[in-house]
């Protein structure tokens, strides 16, 4: 039963990665890429770790992959031209990517890791309940998580001030370098005066 | 099943990543990639953390999202900005800081 259930979210797993990498619509990537958080997550519960699971149902593949959604649907899901910059691309990268694997599977395999070919010790009732890992992140491992915390909290600033929208004014002197000095503070003048005049119309 | 397979199957996943990010043009793409990246690491992080039978490769795990999470804020950012001064969203049409 075991078994069964690791094959299939393998191939859920591995069947999600390759549509990533394959699919040229952007947004059926990321629809690809939420088959592969899925599998993950069962993948998680087999090795008997339900909080990191849930965490990544509800964080990754809700969260997450709603904001890719938005941000697809903003920029447009244009699809990619096809021809490779750089020669031969299309041919070395998947030959990279299988030496990469032969490399890491090496490196894994042949270490002197004895456990490795075991299901791993016994665990407890409880191993990888909330209960345990909310015990850890908050005696053993504080400094880590308020660290994160910061980190979260500097990205979430980050983002606002990176994707803000600018101010028209700020725009039309940034933007235009051809134009004329007088011609941003001709046309930041305009709104206001516009709208007064709109405004005194129907008084 | 034993440990290799979840340690074989998240390298497996990580070169699939890996391949994709030298493939594809895309920089939502190629942040995508980078998600599968570190999912691989994650899964060899739970993977290790049942061998040993004890929970803090999780609390490692969950520290991978954290940071992943500010990843993708910040590079979905950069992207929507790129979009905002409408300049190509094509990493190789980009090359100003290139030497």
């Amino acid at each position: 039963m075991e078994a069964v259930l690791f094959f299939a979210a393998a191939i859920g797993a591995l069947g999600g990665a390759i549509g990533v990498v394959a699919l040229r619509n952007p947004f059926y990537g990321v629809l690809a890429l939420i088959v592969h958080l899925f599998s993950l997550a069962v993948l998680f519960l087999l090795l008997s770790s339900a909080f990191v699971a849930a965490a990544q149902v509800v964080v990754y593949a809700g969260a997450v992959m709603v904001l890719y959604a938005f941000v697809v649907a903003y920029v447009g899901g244009e699809t990619e031209p096809i021809g490779d910059p750089i020669p031969g691309q299309k041919f070395l990268a998947p030959l990279l990517g299988a030496a990469l694997f032969i490399e890491l599977s090496i490196a894994v395999l042949g270490s002197s890791l004895q456990a490795l070919d075991t299901h791993g010790p016994d665990v407890h009732a409880g191993f990888g309940d909330p209960a345990g890992i909310g015990r850890l992140l908050l005696e053993r491992f504080l400094l880590p998580f308020e660290a994160s915390s910061i980190l979260l909290l500097l990205a979430a600033v980050g983002a606002v001030v990176l994707a803000a929208r600018r101010e028209p004014s700020e725009e039309a002197a940034g933007g235009s370098s051809e134009h004329s000095s007088e011609a941003p503070a001709e046309r930041s003048e305009d709104p206001p005066a516009a709208s007064f005049h709109a405004g005194g119309v129907p008084s | 099943m034993n440990i290799e397979w979840y340690v074989v199957l998240s390298s497996l996943l990580f070169a699939v990543g890996a391949m994709g990010i030298l493939i594809r043009r895309s920089p939502i793409v190629i942040l995508l990639c980078l998600e599968l990246m570190l999912n691989a690491g994650n899964l060899a992080l739970v993977a290790f953390s049942r061998m040993v039978g004890n929970q803090q490769g999780q609390v490692f795990a969950i520290v991978v999202m954290v940071v992943a999470a500010c990843e993708v804020v910040v590079g979905l950012g950069l992207i929507v900005a790129l979009f905002r001064r409408k300049l190509p969203l094509d990493v190789d049409a980009l090359r100003e800081l290139r030497g």
